[in-house]
């Protein structure tokens, strides 16, 4: 009976304590998750009122449209581009400066630097570089000479190039993250290892991958899965630079871009952009599910 | 260093270059973005490369007209109210799964834990049209209240709380010691290194917010340093060293904070990613 009471009496302070907080997770995360998969079904008028149901064979014509795949493949490619090109630099640099040298400590803030970036920052140092009229490198005659897409039609304006400037910047306002991730696991990695292995005549690419590679790869998993995730929901470059384009290929147009752009061709159609937000969300716990079981048996976590 | 080959000599010359040729190439949007941001107009595109013109009037009107000063001022306040809420909510939160008694703890707990799996990106499409239906689109209560709790931060602080043995609590309440007694004299200054790593990672999250300011700003009064610089890069683009400027303006005061919290930083990131 005692115990009874004391679960009771805690009621009203507990109710205390976590309205707040679950009151604006219940608003702001979850009612919008529902309400997004049912307004996925439904159409409305452009300022957003007025919906409609349509019927859930909506999502199937949004996963069957070429826009919604072109974006997802934009996004896929996005990925390719920057996780890989990020994750291999970041484990480069990090290997770089995993030494006890002088001056180790002034290289090492400069690389973890660009960590201080916010998307919008960093977008814009790389659009003053890329630019075609305003830029720097299609200010520079020679450079210009050689490449003529830097000047005609710029790097960020052909469809050839966008995405893989995009990615560049994108790589870059990361580096300091991955940097940072990396070279806290190469710490973790004991000396003796690598001293009994060199005593035993494995050279320094044998000790990297044999030694280092697979007692870091819980870091490098972990890398990995942030970098796939904020490719995925990368948003403020695409507006940034190139906004969603060029035209008419669309070449950045990314899902997120495609669901929040300002020239995406759904912006007024608060109907489609709910299941494009709701596939996403699906495709984003797949590819967490995918990532951790893939790779997670390859981890090595130690004993 | 034993696991050296080559001479010391060598070796060290050829790592300070290559540190030292990666440094430069990092650095390097930096460096023309300072450069262009030290200009007048008319020097800009002479030669993007060289300082040859020095001028802090542009730095000025970046401040005042590119009103970088406003969105300063906009951004503090919406990242310290964020920062601040969401630590108290966190700790009430948290305190309540660790030290409270209460019938459906189970299924709350589980609410919380379901809303880690849900993107951002996901609920701003519904978040628009409900900060739209309470009337705050383009005010404060729009950009900090979808963000005042969070589930990572209850989380982070109730891994820490659990750490406390059930019997010093038990022995706390025989000495008269009640919940508030209790969480300000044993809870709070347990996770006081906790509550710095979660407030500066809040702290920056909220700074950085790009696309959730973008969707509900459209007075330039209201916008933050990030959407600012949105709005000053489609407004003069003809004026590339106002714009560099303005960047600069942004970026200083997340370097500065983050000078000065490195470590709970860099902790705080390999919190998760080394198993140690």
């Amino acid at each position: 009976m005692a115990i009874k009471t004391r679960r009771l009496r805690d009621i009203p302070l507990a109710f205390a304590m976590l309205g707040p907080s679950l009151l604006v997770l219940l608003t702001f995360v979850l009612y919008p998750l529902g309400k997004a998969v049912w307004l996925g079904q439904q159409t409305c008028d452009v300022q957003g009122k007025n919906c409609k149901s349509v019927g859930w064979g909506q999502y199937t014509n949004v996963i069957k449209s070429d826009q919604f795949q072109h974006a997802l493949w934009v996004t896929v490619k996005f990925a390719l581009i920057t996780v890989p090109i990020g994750l291999a630099l970041g484990v480069g640099l990090a290997v770089l400066a995993d030494k006890q040298l002088r001056g180790m400590r002034f290289f090492r803030t400069i690389f973890s630097s660009t960590i201080a970036t916010s998307v919008a920052v960093a977008s814009l140092m790389w659009l003053f570089l890329l630019q075609p009229s305003i830029g720097v490198l299609a200010n520079l005659g020679w450079l210009h000479d050689i490449f003529p897409v830097i000047k005609e039609p710029g790097l960020l304006k052909d469809s050839g190039t966008a995405l893989w400037s995009v990615g560049i910047s994108s790589i870059w306002a990361n580096l300091g993250f991955t940097f940072i991730l990396v070279t806290a696991g190469l710490q973790s990695v004991p000396k003796e290892m690598h001293e009994s292995a060199y005593v035993d005549g494995a050279g320094g690419w044998m000790r990297f991958t044999n030694i280092t590679l697979p007692l870091i790869s819980p870091t490098l998993l972990f890398t990995t899965v942030v970098l796939t995730s904020r490719a995925f929901q990368a948003y403020g470059e695409m507006d940034l630079l190139t906004n969603g384009g060029p035209i008419p290929q669309d070449s950045t147009t990314t899902v997120t871009y495609l669901i929040y752009g300002s020239s995406s061709i759904i912006k007024n159609n608060d109907g489609l952009q709910a299941a494009v937000a709701v596939l996403l969300f699906v495709i984003l716990l797949a590819l967490s599910a995918l990532q951790f079981r893939g790779f997670g048996k390859r981890v090595h976590y130690g004993s | 260093m034993a696991l050296d080959t080559a001479p010391k000599g060598w070796r060290s010359f050829a790592r300070y270059s290559m540190l030292t040729i990666v440094a430069l190439f990092i650095l390097f949007p930096v460096y023309t973005t300072v450069i262009a941001a030290l200009k007048p107009g008319n020097k800009v595109l002479d030669n993007p490369l060289l300082p040859n013109a020095f001028t802090l009037d542009v730095l000025k009107n970046a401040w005042t007209e590119g009103r970088l000063g406003r969105y300063l001022m906009n951004t503090t306040v919406v990242a310290l109210i964020i920062t601040s809420v969401q630590l108290m909510t966190s700790i009430a939160s948290a305190y309540a799964f660790s030290f409270l008694k209460f019938p459906l703890k189970r299924l709350v707990f589980g609410i919380f834990l379901s809303t880690l799996l849900v993107p951002l990106e996901v609920t701003l499409v519904i978040n628009r049209r409900t900060i739209d239906s309470l009337g705050w689109l383009n005010s404060f209560q729009g950009l900090t209240v979808p963000f005042i709790a969070t589930a990572f931060g209850t989380f982070l602080l109730r891994q820490v709380f659990m750490q406390i043995p059930p019997d010093l609590r038990e022995a706390a309440q025989m000495d008269g010691l009640g919940h508030w007694g209790f969480m300000k004299e044993v809870a709070i200054p347990l996770v006081r290194p906790t509550l710095g790593a979660l407030g500066l990672f809040s702290f920056l999250a909220s700074w950085n917010q790009y696309l959730w300011p973008s969707l509900i700003t459209t007075e330039d009064d209201m916008n933050t340093v990030q959407t600012g610089l949105r709005h000053l890069a489609s407004s003069d683009l003809d004026k590339p060293n106002l714009i560099m400027a303005g960047t600069i303006i942004a970026a200083v005061p997340i370097l500065i904070v983050l000078v000065v919290f490195q470590k709970q930083l860099v902790r705080g990131l390999t919190a998760g990613a080394v198993k140690g």
